[in-house]
């Protein structure tokens, strides 16, 4: 492949990960956010078959696929079904305004830089001057883990967080040993589908769960 | 071979559970499969005494004397929490708590959470202990919410989402020392960078500001598993909530799993970087884990609670010998491992017991234990003595071992520190203890008519008390297994 194109395609693909992140702190309804989900699934996706082309790695083009398959498809249709089981959450409800929220990301964004100046030292090279983007998308995962409420905001947060993790580890080392990339996606995927469990169980037994109604464990 | 057994034991009995309906000799399986994999702990002890690790699947299963040591602290702490499946499944069937299908899923889920343990300590990759340490909360969570109160499924929720973020963090740290292994310009293939032995032989040349933060990630990531602080909240919440003997489980064995992820990281990271930029980190996550500890513990008013903030205690206790990290000091660690898993998963269970006897878990409605309930009271009793760090159980001697490590290691003031939480921790347990326990009987002592409880706690106490004052069996064992990490 042409050097600046895979660059380019590199580029591309990374920052969308970054901009549905910071879409999902700007739109309110859960709809738009699980479609964002799905996008940057996608564009996670993206990134690691650009690579695999580029490396001749056929081991990465399968975790490539893979990606597509759980972070493009199956754990979108989840979050969906979550949605439908609790129509409260229909709406996020943010701690913090959607103004100081963008804001925040911002100071995360160049947070993100200046930290990772010592990963991109090591190995000054297309991919890894990217990290940034995927330690942003992880920083940007925990805002949104903090400031909001829903059940189903919080496993977005959680979703950002790994999706952000998944993006660095594909940028930095070409993605992990296959076994453990393997392992690491069926672990997503079934951390999502507990929760789903967890939601559809406890409102059929307790008739709303919402975390900011969590406040009977505390000392 | 002996490590492929080792997992085919709880996997065999969750498959059981999985295809028959409920019986009660299913519950008896699960706690076959324990002794099972502690038989298949010791031998692999035995094994591993001559020096040499054994390995399993290509390379992909190995189990050094570290592995086979944490193998048997596994099958102990099963073993007792297995035991009382058949029991309590049998007596929640009777009062309606449960479903027969859920008390096999209870089963099944058990051996899967087994199963997870049992694949952490035995992997040879660093990438695949982590992958098992975040599928155990995955099996972990319908055990915690087996109650089905709001209060379990917020428990439970809690525990999934603040552990499965805690542990993302892990997941970077590993991702960042694969990094720094595959640019340490020493030859390695490329997929064996993430296998334990291959880092060990290339830890001096791995580049240190990666190495730093990969180190700080993966102690606040596995750091939240362990449950110490600042990301301990998860613990009294799931601990408080689950039945008995799944709070043994995690309590006595999932937590010193996460630790020993810990020890294994610390050993990579000692090499590469030496000994003071890990001491440092351990020192701090230890401390802050004691004066929490402490400070929850003096107004706790909930029997379950208190255990998981003394649990958070030993934990910080563990955290400050791996400080020292001397080949004494991570002895003593591992000893410290056996003997508060053998101590709380008694302690949790007897209080469950306490719990269905008296209706609550609140301290201030139940009191003089001894006096109406002689035998679990004395349980609880003796169990609560040994967990204080008394005499002749194994937590003396293992706390006394760690503490003087820590002056070798120059680090008297952490001892000084230590001591004074662990005397606020010792006034506040004992003072909700003399309540609980003492006091005169309103009504005729009740005589507990479960001889399934009390053998096994009792031997588990012996245990913990034997190997307090006899060292035989296990000092070699001991040192070995030290000398891979310290």
């Amino acid at each position: 492949m042409n050097g600046s194109f895979y660059v380019g395609a590199l580029e591309l693909a990374a920052g969308a990960v970054l901009v549905c992140a910071v879409i999902t702190l700007w739109r309110r309804q859960i709809r738009t956010i699980v479609t964002m989900l799905r996008l940057q699934g996608v564009a996670l996706a993206v990134v690691a078959g650009v690579l695999a082309w580029h490396e001749h790695d056929l081991g990465l083009a399968f975790t490539a696929l893979l990606v597509l398959a759980v972070k493009g498809g199956l754990v979108p249709w989840l979050l969906r079904r979550v949605v439908r089981h609790d129509p409260r959450s229909r709406e996020t409800a943010p701690l913090m305004n959607v103004p100081s929220s963008l804001v925040a990301a911002a100071i995360l964004i160049v947070v993100s830089y200046i930290v990772t100046s010592k990963l991109t030292d090591l190995a000054p090279s297309g991919a890894t001057r990217l990290v940034p983007i995927g330690v942003a998308t992880v920083l940007v995962g925990y805002f949104m883990l903090v400031t909001r409420r829903r059940a189903v905001s919080q496993i977005v947060g959680l979703l950002l967080v790994d999706n952000g993790i998944a993006l660095v580890t594909f940028l930095l080392t070409s993605g992990v040993p296959l076994i453990v990339e393997l392992g690491s996606t069926l672990d997503v995927l079934l951390v999502v589908v507990v929760l789903q469990v967890l939601v559809v169980n406890a409102n059929a037994q307790h008739g709303s769960f919402e975390s900011d109604e969590m406040r009977e464990l505390r000392d | 071979m002996l490590c492929v057994l080792a997992l085919a034991f709880p996997l065999v009995a969750g498959v059981i559970a999985l295809a028959m309906p409920w019986r009660a000799w299913i519950g008896w399986v699960s706690a076959l499969s324990a002794a099972g994999v502690l038989g298949v702990g010791i031998a692999l002890c035995v094994e591993a005494s001559s020096g040499t690790a054994t390995t399993a699947l290509h390379g992909g299963l190995r189990a050094d004397s570290l592995s086979s040591f944490m193998v048997v602290v596994i099958g102990c702490v099963s073993l007792l929490a297995t035991l009382q499946t058949p029991r309590v499944m049998g007596r929640e069937i009777a009062e309606r708590a449960t479903t027969p299908r859920h008390a096999s899923l209870y089963v099944l889920l058990m051996q899967a959470f087994i199963t997870c343990m049992l694949a952490a300590v035995l992997a040879a990759n660093l990438g695949v202990l982590w992958v098992a340490v975040e599928a155990t909360t995955i099996a972990t969570t319908f055990l915690v919410s087996h109650n089905r109160t709001k209060k379990a499924f917020e428990a439970s929720w809690k525990y999934v989402v603040l552990c499965s973020v805690g542990i993302a963090l892990a997941f970077f740290g590993t991702v960042l020392m694969y990094f720094a292994a595959l640019h340490s310009g020493v030859g390695a293939p490329h997929s064996a960078s993430l296998n334990w032995t291959a880092l060990m032989a290339m830890a001096p040349h791995l580049n240190h500001g990666v190495m730093r933060l990969a180190l700080a990630l993966l102690v606040l990531g596995y750091g939240t598993k362990v449950g110490l602080a600042p990301t301990h909240s998860w613990l009294a919440d799931a601990h408080s909530q689950a039945p008995a003997p799944v709070s043994a489980l995690m309590s006595g064995v999932l937590l010193t799993v996460a630790f020993y992820a810990l020890l294994r990281c610390k050993a990579i990271a000692d090499a590469a970087l030496g000994p003071a930029f890990p001491r440092a980190l351990f020192l701090v996550v230890g401390l802050l884990s004691l004066l929490v500890a402490a400070a929850l513990l003096i107004a706790q008013r909930d029997l379950k609670r208190m255990l998981a903030y003394s649990s958070v205690e030993h934990m910080g206790l563990l955290a400050l010998g791996a400080a020292a990290g001397s080949s004494l000091a991570i002895s003593a660690v591992l000893l410290h491992m056996l003997g508060h898993g053998l101590t709380k998963s008694t302690l949790f269970i007897s209080s469950g017991e306490i719990a269905h006897a008296e209706g609550t878990t609140e301290m201030a409605k139940v009191t003089a234990l001894l006096a109406r309930r002689p035998v679990l009271g004395g349980i609880f009793g003796c169990g609560l003595v040994a967990l204080l760090g008394l005499p002749p159980f194994s937590l003396f001697i293992s706390e006394f071992a760690m503490a003087r490590a820590e002056v070798d290691a120059g680090l008297w003031w952490v001892v000084a520190l230590s001591l004074l939480c662990l005397s606020v921790i010792f006034v506040s347990i004992t003072n909700h203890a003399r309540h609980l326990l003492l006091g005169a009987a309103s009504s005729r002592p009740m005589v507990l008519n479960a001889r399934s409880v009390a053998v096994p706690l009792v031997s588990a106490l012996v245990v913990c008390a034997f190997i307090g004052v006899v060292s035989w069996p296990l000092l070699t064992l001991l040192h070995a297994a030290a000398h891979v990490v310290a």
